[in-house]
């Protein structure tokens, strides 16, 4: 059972991690956008 | 289209937690190998994702290198039309002559081979009809990445199957190899995008993409064609599954599906956003006086 249950918890890590580093470069372009909109 | 974002959503998280609950609850437990055979309902459908995922980033690497020059784009029009005819002759010469027939491998059905080569070129006209060139480049992109990420996930969750059933972590084997090796093609193809700022960049990576995508039909049929210690196929391989299985695999597969779609329409939007900026950037550049330069 433990098995399984690391495999679960690691496909929902990945995709956690993958989604949280769209989220970083989301706002990171929005902080540009704003920039170039000041400008 | 803003608001069928958080609908779509919640629908998915919703899809996702029942394919969870499916997994862990309501299958049957596999008599030999117990409870980490539910792997399987996480495994196989990330591999399914990944590979139609890195499918669509050939059909955007083709788009992008060829529908830049109109005598290209018509030549691979027309290759692409003779492709899905041909598929559908092929399928009729098999039926006709007994040894092809027995050629086949077991599992394969005429009517799949007849099939594939229609919906690969439906796909590829969809696509054109609905991405531009720039847009099937960005497309390329989004592909790619939530592919490695699907594929990531295949190489993780294997081995954590393969310790307690097979005894060991990893072997060398043919299917195994085949996908550590797609793998890390499409992580190249990442890695050339990120840190190369030549104008010839997103050439260069369509055409990495191009040679990378044969990688996949070898790993899914690596299993038909070497004798390898990587499970048979349980759907069309000649293999058979408990439907209660099929049921709890296919709405796995479907949840995964609607994830990895989402999760492409944000990286896309994303993408384009990007680019959008990139441009201002540099026109603002162009614009700006040259005192400013210095």
């Amino acid at each position: 059972m433990t098995y399984l249950y690391v495999a679960y918890a690691a496909t929902w890590a990945i995709h956690v991690g993958y989604l949280i580093t769209l989220a970083v470069r989301y706002s990171r372009l929005k902080q540009e956008i704003n920039d170039l909109n000041k400008k | 289209m803003k608001k069928a974002f958080p609908i779509l959503g919640l629908l998915t998280a919703a899809l996702l937690s029942y394919a969870l609950y499916d997994a862990l609850m309501v299958a049957p437990k596999e008599q030999t190998m117990g409870d980490v055979q539910r792997i399987f309902y996480y495994h196989v459908p990330s591999a399914w994702t990944a590979f139609l995922l890195f499918f669509l980033n050939f059909l955007a690497s083709i788009q992008y290198l060829v529908r830049r020059d109109p005598k290209n784009d018509k030549v691979a029009n027309w290759v692409v039309i003779t492709f899905a005819v041909l598929t559908c002759v092929a399928a009729f010469v098999i039926k006709l002559v007994p040894d092809l027939m027995k050629a086949l491998p077991e599992g394969v059905e005429l009517s799949s081979i007849a099939t594939t080569g229609p919906i690969i070129a439906g796909i590829y006209f969809l696509l054109r009809k609905l991405f531009s060139v720039e847009d099937s480049d960005a497309l390329a992109v989004t592909t790619a990445e939530v592919g490695v990420v699907f594929c990531t996930v295949v190489l993780v969750t294997g081995p954590l199957w393969a310790r307690p059933v097979w005894g060991i972590w990893w072997t060398w084997d043919v299917r195994l190899t085949s996908t550590l090796v797609l793998w890390l093609i499409y992580v190249s193809y990442l890695v050339l995008r990120r840190f190369s700022s030549s104008g010839q960049t997103p050439v260069l990576a369509a055409a990495l993409a191009v040679f990378g995508a044969l990688d996949v039909p070898l790993v899914y049929f690596s299993i038909w064609i070497f004798r390898t210690q990587h499970p048979q196929p349980v759907i069309g391989g000649g293999g058979s599954i408990d439907p209660r299985m099929l049921r709890v695999l296919l709405v796995n597969w479907l949840a995964f599906l609607c994830f990895a779609f989402l999760v492409c329409w944000s990286r896309y939007r994303l993408e384009r956003l990007k680019r959008q900026v990139e441009e201002t950037q540099a026109l603002e550049a162009l614009l700006e006086p040259r005192g400013a330069v210095r």
